[in-house]
C-alpha cells in the first residue's frame, strides 16, 4: 500500500483513530467521564481537547445512562458521537439506552431515525480491578438485535476497526481489552510484559484506513485444531498452543456481531476440532453461541466435542484474579481435551 | 399532610378518592389571581423558583384573558388552535371506537390534554424537534401531518410508513419534527438534550422539546436529562405532563406529595414553570417563553403542565377500577376545548353554532379520512404489511445471519 506506518501501542492507536476522524469530520464528537482536559483514565483521548477544542472532546457527568442518551440524540441529529464508558463494568446504567433505544431506533422508526454512535469501553481483567473493573459483558450485547459488538486484539485492528465503527451507520459497541493496551499479553502475569513496539501488529499505518467488521484474523495456521478467541484470549491462545506443541488455526474473531461464521466453519471442517476461549463467565457466555453455531455448521466434521475454556461463573475476584483468569494452563488443558489426550 | 409522630412507620401514599367515593376537589384552590409575573426569558434561573410552585394561568373561567402571560395571538390563530384540539379529539374518539371493533390492537386517547400538545406545538417553530410520548398526537395535528398516514400506522396496514414495526400511536414523523416515540417511558428526555446539544454545536438556533408523563419522572432518565441540560445549557424544553394518573397510580406515587414536578428543576439550576395545562393560552405562553430562552442561549426550562387524563391510560385500561367514575367531570380546571371556546366567545370571535358546526365538521372529516385509511387494510384484514419487512431496518444493511433467517422464514411459508 505504501502507507507510512508508526509504532503504536493500542491506546495510541485508538487515540490516533479518534484524531483522524475528528480531523476529517467535524461531526465527530468525543465525550465521557474524564475524557476532556485530562484525556481519560487510560489516556485514550489525551490531547484531543487541546487539539480539536473544548466542544469536540469534553467531560460528562458520571452518568452512563446520560452519556448514551445524549449520544443517541446527537447521532439521530446528524453527528457522529464517540462516547467513552470508563469501564465496561459501569455500562449497566446505560444498558436501557443501548438496548431499548439506540439499537431499536432505526427499526421502530422504519429507518426514519437512526443512531450511528460508537461506545468505547475497556473490558477484561489483568489489572487487579476486582469485581468492578474487570468484567467482560459482551454476551449481554451480542443478544441485542440492532447493535454491533466488536473487540480488537491489537493496535492495527484497534485503529482500523474504530474508524469503521465511527463510519458505521448503526450503533457499535467497541470493546477494548485493557490488558492489551500496552502490549500482547500471553497469560502469565509473572513474565515481564512485552511491548507492542516489538510486535508486527504494533505497526500502525498513519492516516485513514479501515478494518471491516465480520472477518476473522488468522493468528496462526495449523491442521490440529481450531481455536476461537477474541480480545486478550487471542494471545493466551497463541502461547498455550505453542507450549502444548500443537499447530492450531487460531482465529481472532474481531467482530462478535456480525460474526464471520463462514471462516470459522471452514476452519473447523478442516481441523475437526474446536476450542472456544473467553475471559467472561461461562454460562450463557458468547462461547455458548459460538459452540452452538459451530455444532450446527460442522457437526459431521467434528472428531471431538467442542470445548469451552472460560472464566469461572463467579464475579471477577480481586486477590484471586489469576485463579479466575483462563490462563495458559487452563487453555492447555482445553487443548488436550479437544485433542482427545485428556 | 400526614401526621408526624416520634416513630417511623412505612407510609404509602393513597389518592384522596377511590371508586365509590364522591370526589371533592374544592381543596385545590384554583388561583384567581393569574399567576406569578412573566420575567424576561433570559432571566436567572432562580427568578423562576416561585413559578415552580404556583400556576401560570391566562384564561379565567368566564373566558377573560388576563395578566402579563396573555399571548398576543390573533383570533385566527386561536381558532386554529381550537380546531386542532377538536380534530385531535375527534380522531381519538374514532380510533378508540375502531379499536373496539378490532381494527387495531390498541389505542391511546389524549382527551383533556389536547391543549398541552396543540398549544405547545403552535408556540414552537416547525423545525424544532419534539420528543413526544404517546399522548401528544396534537403536535402532529397542529403541524399538519397527514392524518391518513397516522391512521394507517395505527391500523398496521399497507399504508403504514413504519411497516407494522411499532404498536399504534408510537408514530415517527421526522418531517414534522416528531421524533419516533419510544414505548419505554422517560428514555427520550435525555435524547432530546443530546439533540439540542447537537443543534447548539452546529450553531443552529433550533431547539428540542421533550415530554414525559409525571409517572416516568421517577425514571433515572428524567434526572439525567435535567442534569445534562443544566451542565451543557442545552437548548431544550423538558415537559412534564402531570395528568394525575400513571395508569392506575396517582401522582403522589411518582414523587411523593410534598412538592410539584416543576420544582424538581430548581435543584438542577433550570428555569421552571408550572402551567395550567387546560389553559390553551397559558400553555402557549409558557412554551413561547421557554422556547425563546432556549433559542437565545438561556438554556433549558422544565415545564410542568398541570392537567387531567380524562380517559383510561389506553384501550387496555378501565379507570373506573381505581378512581371515581365522575372524577374527570369534577376536576376543577375544566376542559381545554371548552375553555378556549369560552374565551373565543367572550372576545366575540366565536359562537355556539359555529362551535357545534365545527365539531360535526371535524367528526365528518375524520370519518372520511378513516374510510380512506381502512381501504388499505387493518390489523384484522388480510392486506396488512408484508411479513418479510420485519427483517428490514434492524441494521442499515442486512447482515449475513439475518439473511440466513430470511431464507429460513421462507421455508416456513
Amino acid at each position: 500500500m505504501g502507507q507510512a506506518t508508526k509504532r503504536m501501542n493500542m491506546i495510541e492507536a485508538i487515540r490516533d483513530a479518534l484524531d483522524v476522524k475528528m480531523t476529517e469530520d467535524s461531526d465527530v464528537l468525543v465525550f465521557g467521564e474524564d475524557v476532556g482536559y485530562f484525556g481519560g483514565v487510560f489516556r485514550a483521548t489525551a490531547g484531543l481537547q487541546e487539539k480539536h477544542g473544548l466542544h469536540r472532546c469534553f467531560d460528562t457527568p458520571i452518568s452512563e445512562g446520560g452519556i448514551v442518551g445524549i449520544a443517541i440524540g446527537m447521532a439521530s441529529n446528524g453527528l457522529r458521537p464517540v462516547a467513552e464508558i470508563q469501564f465496561a463494568d459501569y455500562i449497566y446504567p446505560g444498558y436501557d439506552q443501548i438496548a431499548s433505544e439506540a439499537a431499536r431506533l432505526r427499526y421502530r422508526s422504519n429507518g426514519e431515525f437512526s443512531a450511528p454512535l460508537t461506545i468505547r469501553t475497556p473490558v477484561g481483567g489483568g489489572i487487579y480491578g476486582g469485581t468492578t473493573h474487570s468484567q467482560s459483558p459482551e454476551a449481554l450485547f451480542t443478544h441485542i438485535a440492532g447493535l454491533k459488538t466488536v473487540i480488537p486484539s491489537n493496535p492495527y485492528d484497534a485503529k482500523g476497526m474504530l474508524i469503521t465503527a465511527i463510519e458505521d451507520n448503526d450503533p457499535v459497541l467497541f470493546l477494548e481489552p485493557k490488558r492489551l493496551y500496552n502490549g500482547p499479553f500471553y497469560g502469565d502475569p509473572h513474565i515481564p510484559s512485552v511491548s507492542w513496539a516489538k510486535h508486527e501488529l504494533g505497526d500502525v499505518p498513519e492516516g485513514h484506513y479501515t478494518v471491516p467488521f465480520g472477518s476473522v484474523r488468522r493468528i496462526t495456521e495449523g491442521p490440529d485444531l481450531t481455536i476461537l478467541a477474541y480480545g486478550t484470549m487471542v494471545w493466551v491462545a497463541e502461547a498455550a498452543a505453542k507450549e502444548a506443541g500443537v499447530q492450531a488455526d487460531i482465529l481472532d474473531l474481531r467482530a462478535l456481531l456480525p460474526l464471520d461464521i463462514e471462516a470459522i466453519a471452514e476452519s473447523v471442517k478442516k481441523t475437526g476440532r474446536c476450542l472456544i476461549l473467553h475471559e467472561a463467565t461461562r454460562t450463557s457466555g458468547f462461547g455458548a453461541e459460538l459452540s452452538a453455531q459451530v455444532a450446527e455448521a460442522c457437526f459431521f466434521s467434528l472428531e471431538a466435542p467442542i470445548v469451552r475454556v472460560t472464566g469461572w461463573d463467579t464475579p471477577y475476584p480481586h486477590a484471586q484474579e489469576w485463579a479466575y483468569f483462563p490462563g495458559p494452563k487452563r487453555v492447555m488443558n482445553g487443548i488436550r481435551k479437544v485433542m482427545g489426550q485428556a | 399532610m400526614t401526621k408526624k409522630s416520634n416513630q417511623s412507620r412505612l407510609y404509602v401514599p393513597e389518592p384522596p378518592f377511590r371508586p365509590g367515593d364522591t370526589p371533592d376537589y374544592s381543596h385545590i384552590a384554583v388561583p384567581a389571581n393569574h399567576s406569578p409575573p412573566r420575567p424576561d426569558p433570559l432571566c436567572e434561573d432562580h427568578e423562576t423558583v416561585e413559578h415552580a410552585t404556583s400556576l401560570i394561568r391566562v384564561m379565567r373561567f368566564n373566558g377573560e384573558a388576563v395578566g402579563d402571560w396573555a399571548p398576543k395571538l390573533t383570533a385566527d390563530q386561536k381558532r386554529k388552535g381550537l380546531r386542532d384540539m377538536m380534530l385531535t379529539r375527534a380522531m381519538d374518539d374514532r380510533m378508540f371506537n375502531m379499536q373496539r371493533q378490532g381494527k387495531m390492537s390498541f389505542y391511546m386517547k389524549s382527551r383533556g390534554e389536547e391543549a398541552v400538545s396543540v398549544a405547545h406545538a403552535m408556540a414552537l417553530r416547525k423545525d424544532d424537534m419534539t420528543f413526544p410520548t404517546y399522548r401528544q398526537q396534537g403536535i402532529l395535528i397542529n403541524r399538519g401531518a397527514p392524518i391518513k398516514e397516522m391512521m394507517c400506522q395505527c391500523l398496521s396496514n399497507a399504508g403504514d410508513r413504519l411497516q407494522g414495526k411499532s404498536i399504534p400511536v408510537l408514530y415517527s414523523f421526522r418531517d414534522y419534527g416528531f421524533f419516533s416515540v419510544s414505548g419505554n417511558l422517560g428514555t427520550q428526555m435525555i435524547q432530546a438534550v443530546g439533540w439540542g446539544m447537537a443543534e447548539a454545536y452546529k450553531d443552529s438556533d433550533g431547539i428540542a422539546s421533550a415530554f414525559t408523563g409525571e409517572g416516568a419522572t421517577a425514571e433515572g432518565d428524567f434526572h439525567y436529562a435535567l442534569n445534562f441540560a443544566s451542565t451543557y445549557r442545552a437548548p431544550v424544553i423538558l415537559n412534564v405532563v402531570n395528568n394525575q394518573w400513571a395508569i392506575s397510580s396517582f401522582q403522589g406515587i411518582a414523587a411523593g406529595e410534598g412538592e410539584t414536578f416543576a420544582a424538581r428543576g430548581c435543584g438542577f439550576g433550570l428555569a421552571t414553570l408550572r402551567v395550567d395545562g387546560n389553559d390553551f393560552l397559558a400553555v402557549y405562553a409558557a412554551t413561547q417563553w421557554a422556547a425563546e430562552r432556549a433559542r437565545k442561549g438561556g438554556g433549558a426550562t422544565l415545564i410542568e403542565h398541570f392537567t387531567y387524563r380524562k380517559e383510561g391510560h389506553s384501550t387496555s385500561d378501565d379507570p373506573t377500577k381505581y378512581r371515581p367514575e365522575n372524577e374527570p367531570e369534577v376536576w376543577p380546571f375544566g376542559d381545554p376545548v371548552d375553555r378556549l371556546k369560552t374565551h373565543l366567545i367572550h372576545i366575540g370571535e366565536w359562537d355556539e353554532d359555529r362551535h357545534a358546526a365545527q365539531a360535526e365538521e371535524c367528526k365528518v372529516e375524520i370519518r372520511n379520512i378513516y374510510k380512506e385509511a381502512e381501504k388499505m387494510g387493518s390489523l384484522s384484514s388480510a392486506t396488512n404489511v408484508n411479513d418479510f419487512t420485519m427483517f428490514e431496518q434492524v441494521y442499515e444493511e442486512l447482515p449475513g445471519h439475518l439473511q440466513a433467517q430470511v431464507e429460513a422464514f421462507k421455508e416456513e411459508l
